[in-house]
């Protein structure tokens, strides 16, 4: 049975980098701070590991929405991993954009160790966002 | 600046006169060894020959219209181990040359002792439709009179139909014909290198020479003319392959033999992630794969290969075409590699082949950048 709007639930993989995002998370817990729990998060070491083949393997395989989540511009714990990252994410963005698919399911964000409210607040915006965009095309396509 | 020497051509025998340069650069002792594209002896194909005995370069054909492979992987194949100790000239393609670059970026072919000599290229047709072209009594001396007509000539390979630069951006030496009369070419020294060739070879060199000025407005004028065209092409390509149906619909025919990374000069990885232990799964993964979605297409991740191989290389894409040459099914790759590779090199403000010296965009970064991407 197909999932109408209202029940749908997005689902949501995070890579978040270890230093900063997976310890806001960590915050964001022990501060009982609210939010959905749409977004599995995987830890890795540095937001500029995540190669966009695995942003991709989650989008074609059933992720609604993916988030990288790393250090503040300046901050990272590897010097420049994030700048790296960036890159990264903009050129996926670009090609999503080329193709025509859409890149508005690619987030990517800087939040740091100490900023538990503000993990807790991206999450629910990204659920949010992610719900009213409607279950992804590609997370369901059985032929990709 | 432009420095330049005349080749005399002959009543239009354009492949007899480049031969006799090339012969020259042997006898004068510019050069002990060379890459360049030889008649093969079928008269099916012209294919790469590394030529070390200078007889031998009479068979050779650098305007004939085929090209079978990039040569910048057999320059990489040669020089990726270590750089050749004897001076060995490689005669290659506009497109083959900024490939050349790109590899030496990546650290796959180390330049030293190599002199490139590039040509402004007519285009190609494809291996296997060459025998049709040399049936029909046609030579490459024909050709470059007839071709350079990239967008007309249909029977062209599909690279060569979009190519943004059938000149080329880097070489030592540059074999110039476009935009002079029939008969007319130049020889442009672009390096110290390839001036002081030039000049062993007893040529004079002139600067800013009328031919040179010539080919460089005509140029000019062309790289104006494609870029307009190549823009009109890919609203064209968007329409027509743009978004997840149509992208499938594209793909469906793809059998995952990944040929086109194997022709592919830029993919160099010896050992690519999708035939690595990255993608060899026990049994129940792929079950509980299934499971998600009721079933999925086998061979699993076909649109993940395309769309990760176009992360990882679609910055350093050339446009040569040499993957859609090489699939088995003539899905249309050049296409949507140089989409989304024209656009994406577009926003790094990167044209791959342009300069060695250049980063790679992936390598490098700079701290204000793409800020709407990150913040909130």
């Amino acid at each position: 049975m197909a999932e109408t709007k209202e029940q749908f639930e997005p689902k949501i993989i995070g890579f978040l980098c270890n230093w900063c995002t997976a310890s806001a998370a960590d915050l964001a817990g022990t501060t009982r701070a609210q939010y959905p729990p749409n977004m599995h998060p995987i830890r890795v070491m540095c937001s500029g590991t995540v190669d966009p083949m695995y942003v991709l393997k989650a989008l074609l395989s059933g992720a609604d929405a993916v988030m990288i989540g790393g250090c503040h511009p300046g901050d990272c714990h590897y010097v420049s991993g994030n700048y790296k990252a960036r890159r990264k994410i903009a050129m996926l963005k670009q090609i999503f954009k080329s193709l025509g698919l859409d890149e508005n399911r690619i987030w990517l964000r800087w939040i740091s160790a100490s900023e538990g409210p503000e993990f807790a607040k991206f999450i629910r915006q990204i659920t949010e966002e992610t719900r009213k965009q409607g279950p992804s095309p590609m997370a369901s396509d059985w032929t990709v | 600046m432009t420095k330049s020497a005349t080749l005399e051509v002959k009543d239009g025998k354009v492949r007899q006169a480049i031969n006799g340069f090339l012969k020259d650069l042997f006898t004068k002792k510019v050069v002990d060894a060379m890459l360049v594209p030889v008649a093969h002896p079928s008269g099916k194909n012209v294919v790469q020959s590394l030529i070390s005995d200078p007889a031998n370069i009479d068979k050779a054909d650098v305007y004939a219209p085929v090209m079978p492979v990039n040569s910048a992987k057999i320059v990489q194949q040669m020089t990726r181990l270590t750089p050749t100790d004897r001076k060995t000239a490689v005669v290659i393609r506009p497109c083959e040359m900024r490939a050349a670059v790109e590899l030496i970026k990546l650290k796959q072919i180390q330049p030293d002792n190599l002199l490139f000599i590039s040509v402004d290229c007519p285009g190609a047709y494809s291996v296997k439709s060459y025998p049709k072209f040399t049936a029909d009594k046609k030579t490459s001396d024909d050709f470059v009179k007839t071709g350079f007509k990239w967008a007309e000539d249909t029977n062209l390979r599909a690279g060569c139909q979009i190519c943004e630069y059938p000149y080329p951006l880097t070489a030592d030496i540059t074999i110039g014909m476009y935009g002079l009369e029939p008969g007319k070419a130049i020889l442009q020294a672009n390096t110290t290198q390839g001036e002081a060739a030039l000049k062993t070879l007893g040529f004079a060199i002139d600067t800013d020479s009328e031919l040179a000025k010539k080919r460089e407005a005509a140029l000019a004028k062309l790289a104006a003319d494609l870029k307009e065209r190549r823009k009109k092409f890919f609203a064209e390509v968007k329409k027509e392959l743009g978004g997840i149906d149509k992208l499938m619909q594209v793909f469906a025919s793809c059998i995952k033999c990944q040929n086109c990374r194997q022709a592919c000069p830029i993919c160099y990885c010896r050992e690519c992630v999708f035939i690595s232990p990255t993608f060899e799964l026990e049994s129940d993964k792929y079950l509980r794969q299934a499971e998600k979605k009721g079933s999925i297409r086998m061979p699993a991740d076909t649109l993940l290969f395309h769309l990760t191989r176009m992360n990882h290389m679609g910055n350093s894409c050339v446009g040569c075409g040499a993957c859609e040459e090489a699939c088995p099914n003539d899905i249309p790759l050049v296409k949507l590699f140089q989409l989304i590779g024209s656009e994406a090199q577009e926003l790094f403000g990167y044209v791959p082949g342009r300069n060695a010296e250049e980063p790679l965009p992936a390598s490098t970064f700079r701290e204000k950048e793409f800020e709407w991407i990150g913040e909130k």
